[in-house]
């Protein structure tokens, strides 16, 4: 049973809680309905954050003290989307600058309003079961976090709000993370930067309800007032030197169902813990080799196994032989699934001989006559023409062309799987849990209920994992086998057969007269991002009626995160999309990793044109002051316009998305212009409130790699229907070699809450590496990316 | 089923596999040592990065035949019982790894580098082939650097 208790504004809880009551994570909504009569009630700590959004949190009833957080609108208020989004406007409205510059005032993107990111914080809106953090009596406290960590340094990070809240040791929180638990809806996806823009305050809203019970729990226990005791190192103090650890009172502090202090998230000024550069409480697991992925977890009687796939993308099998395969040693069975023949034996090992004395062939796949430049000519035809004429002013024009890009993980898509008549259990690193499990359940022909989804850790993802390929396979194979399996993608699997960034065209054209742009019109085609992975269900949840307003899901997503950032007259973007039967998917940054690295060349160009200093043209047209000042910060520090000897040369790019904006300056070596290497890059990032800075400086490291990767080197090219490339033998990602010996990182001074920062630097790092390349070389690179 | 007799981490071990079995798969597969890691089974993504006999080699591309009567480390065996090899303690002090698969392999080959060159240069550095897909390159190189002008006592 549930003892429902607002954060803040305790009431009286409707039923005692001593009735020891079995361990349960049910809960209900508290009775919001006469919380007008609260409001005098000490204040919340969360009516600090502009967007004012009221985080309830409850008491579950269980032997220890366990608290769940909703993340709800401000009761008083209409919960509605449309509240939100007025308050979301009104946050981004006053985050705009009083001093814009005196251009023509560009029309700000649909972003500057509602991003993606709110919509689907609205979407996790009606889910109560946010969060549940749980005080164990050996003092653990364990946030099971509905993420998934796939490098981007989560679980560190929500460890550290958890610490800070309840004034814990760092290395007393545990943030394991949670099994697919479809309550949540759409609660449980890792994606668009959402996970610390999202969490943020709940978290903490949790934490402090969990910390004032704990107080209140001593006070009981000592006879003391509770106001005069203070907590740290995960215990309790009185003024007479008494101590007691949380372990010892967290059985009483789940009987405690109104603290006698305000369970309040401290004010930011307040926090220890949040903004100090911290390690991942995950590295010395990760360095002693004890980290355990997908393929390290030992699941009794799972046995490694490999598919055979065809020869061409989505390639369906016409014969096979699997004689000899089966002959071979160790081979323990042979099943034919949708995608291809699976191979089951004692070793990977085994399995992979096998699965190369299958005899197979292949029917052609639906792309099997298509290559690259078949398909660059069908998005160039797709193009909607341009508005404006460049009859009566001066333009500049410019087409770009971006290849297809492999996600390319480290850790290849692993899966194990346990289907029995009745029930499946399946080990993944999942980005939608509750999407997969849905979709496996129904392919087994199971009640969603009895399919487990247990999410582990992933070796990176960049959006790969936001499917589950491997794990739907798995149980196809698990099933028609009949025991366990361990299924792994090869690395040439994954390459040939796995999902890409979709290659795509751009069309720009702006025109300037008498110092200022007067329109800005650009024109995406793009091979169609496959986007099946619950999002138009989250964003449909968030109260768009995507229908209604004739926009496929690819649109409303592509007019939620691109926006034009600089005042550029009239800015129109369109997206035009090419179906095409191939694996595709979100990749770091999504549109904005090409729209915009577009849009930044086009700036370079037009400064150029027009006779200015490609970082006075941005700084004049920036919309945002805090954008402005990342840019100022980087051209000081990097030393922008320092002489360059011939062959090398400083680019510049910048972005903003998800709450965040970064400028990268980069120096770039085209002495070789087959083998050009960053030199310098320097990186000014302001994403709000930051809680890990060790964390943020490592997503905007990593972004640069990508930006260096994907517009110098590493792309796919499609051959008659099939992915030419089958490893990183010839997937050229940065190594080392290629990588800056020095690279300096300049946090700004948080301009407003937390915002996302996983994918910001990949725009901003590409355009910054392109504009080098372009001024190194004296060329102007069209195709990306260049040495390819 | 011919059998194969190596010591792996100190301790010497008889594993039964067919003599052109990688050892990557004897050690993952059936010997349950799973650090090394499987990221392209060719040698050249290198997340399986161990040490035979005190070199950098790949797992993935050396059969267990091979390794037969010699010494195999493996990052479960990089440290010395809790004391971590010099190279470990500069993963943690500047916080390399984020998600983690490859650092293994990155660590194995770090710590080669160094017992080869102790004082490393960034052209010495830039020599390294190991992917790492997450971008951590710049806290390995700093990494690195950071456990030459720290080695273990």
């Amino acid at each position: 049973m549930l003892i429902g208790v607002r954060s803040g504004t305790e009431r009286p809880a409707p039923s005692p809680a001593r009735r020891a009551p079995p361990i349960t994570t049910s809960l209900a909504p508290s009775d919001d309905t006469d919380d007008a009569d609260d409001t005098a009630g000490a204040p919340e700590a969360a009516d600090e954050a502009p967007d004012r959004r009221r985080f309830l949190t409850y008491l579950l009833a269980a032997p220890t003290l366990t608290v769940a957080a909703r993340l709800g609108l401000d009761a008083a208020a209409p919960a509605t989307a449309q509240a939100a989004v007025r308050a979301a406007a009104a946050t981004r409205a006053s985050a705009q600058e009083a001093f814009a510059p005196p251009q023509l005032l560009g029309l700000p993107g649909i972003p500057d309003i509602l991003d993606l990111g709110d919509a689907l914080i609205l979407a996790g809106l009606p889910t109560s079961h946010l969060l549940v953090l749980e005080l164990t009596t050996a003092g653990r406290a364990v946030l099971r976090l509905p993420r998934l960590e796939v490098g981007q340094g989560l679980t560190t990070a929500v460890a550290m709000l958890v610490a800070d809240e309840l004034d814990a040791r760092l290395g007393d929180v545990d943030v394991p993370l949670s099994d697919g638990r479809p309550e949540l809806l759409f609660n449980q996806l890792t994606g668009a930067s959402n996970s610390v823009r999202s969490l943020y305050d709940p978290v903490r809203a949790a934490a402090a309800a969990a910390r004032a019970r704990l107080v209140t729990a001593a006070a009981r226990r000592w006879n003391l007032p509770a106001d005069t005791l203070r907590t740290a190192d995960s215990a309790v103090t009185a003024p007479d030197g008494r101590r007691a650890g949380y372990g010892e009172l967290a059985a009483d502090a789940a009987t405690i169902a109104v603290p006698a202090v305000p369970a309040t998230p401290k004010p930011t000024d307040q926090l220890r813990l949040v903004g100090r550069p911290t390690g991942r409480i995950d590295a010395r697991d990760i360095v002693t080799g004890r980290a355990k992925y997908a393929g390290d977890l030992a699941i009794p009687g799972a046995v490694p196994t490999v598919v055979a796939r065809p020869t061409t993308i989505n390639g369906t099998l016409r014969s096979l032989d699997a004689t000899a395969a089966r002959a071979m040693p160790g081979v323990l069975g042979i099943a034919q699934i949708p995608s291809g023949v699976a191979v089951l034996a004692e070793t990977f090992d085994q399995a992979l001989k096998a699965r190369n004395a299958l005899v197979t062939t292949w029917n052609p796949g639906p792309v099997a006559g298509l290559s690259d430049a078949d398909i660059r000519d069908r998005l160039r035809a797709a193009h909607a023409p341009f508005l404006i004429p460049p009859l009566l002013t001066q333009y500049v024009d410019g087409e770009f062309d971006f290849a297809f890009v492999n996600h390319a993980p480290m850790e290849v898509l692993t899966a194990v799987a346990d289907v029995r008549p009745n029930r499946a259990e399946l080990w993944f690193a999942a980005q939608t849990p509750i999407v997969a499990q849905q979709t496996i359940a129904a392919e087994l022909g199971l009640p969603q209920d009895a399919v487990t989804v247990h999410v582990v850790r992933g070796g990176g993802s960049f959006g790969r994992r936001l499917f589950f390929d491997a794990a739907l396979e798995a149980a196809q194979i698990s099933k028609a086998a009949g025991r366990p399996v361990k299924l792994m993608w090869t690395r040439n699997d994954d390459m040939r057969h796995g999902r890409m960034r979709p290659a795509s065209h751009h069309r720009v054209r702006a025109t300037f007269a008498l110092g200022q742009v007067l329109t800005y019109e650009h024109r995406a085609a793009t091979v169609k991002t496959d986007m099946r992975h619950g999002l138009g269900e989250a964003l449909t949840a968030a109260g768009f009626n995507l229908s209604l307003a004739g926009l496929s899901l690819n649109q409303a997503f592509f007019l939620l995160s691109e926006k034009n950032p600089y005042n550029v007259g009239l800015p129109t973007q369109l997206l035009a999309e090419v179906p095409l039967d191939v694996h595709t998917g979100s990749w770091r940054s999504v549109y904005s990793g090409t729209v915009r690295v577009a849009d930044e060349i086009m700036m370079d160009e037009l400064a150029r044109r027009m006779g200015q200093d490609a970082v006075a043209f941005r700084r004049a047209r920036l919309r945002s002051a805090a954008g402005r000042a990342v840019l100022d910060t980087v051209a000081a520090a990097g030393n922008w316009g320092r002489p360059m000897p011939p062959g090398q040369a400083q680019g510049i790019g910048y972005h903003d998305e998800n709450g965040g904006r970064a400028a990268y300056l980069v120096e770039l070596d085209a002495t070789d212009p087959t083998n050009p290497r960053v030199t310098k890059a320097v990186i000014a990032a302001d994403v709000g409130q930051v809680v890990n800075p060790r964390g943020l400086e490592a997503q905007l490291t990593g972004t640069l790699i990508d930006g260096i990767s994907v517009i110098l080197q590493a792309g796919n090219h499609i051959d008659n229907g099939a992915v030419r490339e089958g490893s990183y033998a010839d997937f050229h990602y940065a190594r080392q070699r290629h990588t800056p010996p020095v690279v300096e990182i300049h946090l700004m001074p948080p301009s407003g809450p937390p915002g996302g920062a996983g994918e910001l630097g990949v725009p901003a790092a590409s355009a910054a590496v392109a504009n080098a390349y372009a001024r190194a070389t004296g060329t102007s690179p069209r195709s990306f990316p260049v040495n390819f | 089923m011919p059998s194969h007799t190596f010591v792996l981490n100190g301790q010497p071990v008889t594993v039964e596999a067919p003599d052109d079995m990688p050892l990557l798969w004897v050690l993952r597969d059936k010997l349950g040592v799973t650090g090394p890691k499987y990221g392209c089974g060719v040698g050249v993504c290198r997340a399986c990065t161990s040490h035979l006999d005190g070199q950098e080699f790949q797992p993935c591309t050396m059969s267990v035949q091979d390794c037969a009567g010699r010494t195999v480390t493996t990052i479960e065996g990089l440290a010395d019982g809790d004391t971590l090899h010099p190279v470990q303690e500069a993963w943690l002090a500047c916080d390399v790894a984020q998600c983690g698969f490859c650092q293994p392999g990155q660590i194995m080959t770090a710590a080669a580098l160094l017992r080869r060159t102790p004082n490393p240069t960034d052209a010495d550095i830039d020599q390294i082939q190991n992917i790492c897909r997450c971008g951590s390159y710049p806290r390995i190189r700093e990494a690195i650097k950071q456990a030459a002008a720290h080695p273990a006592p």
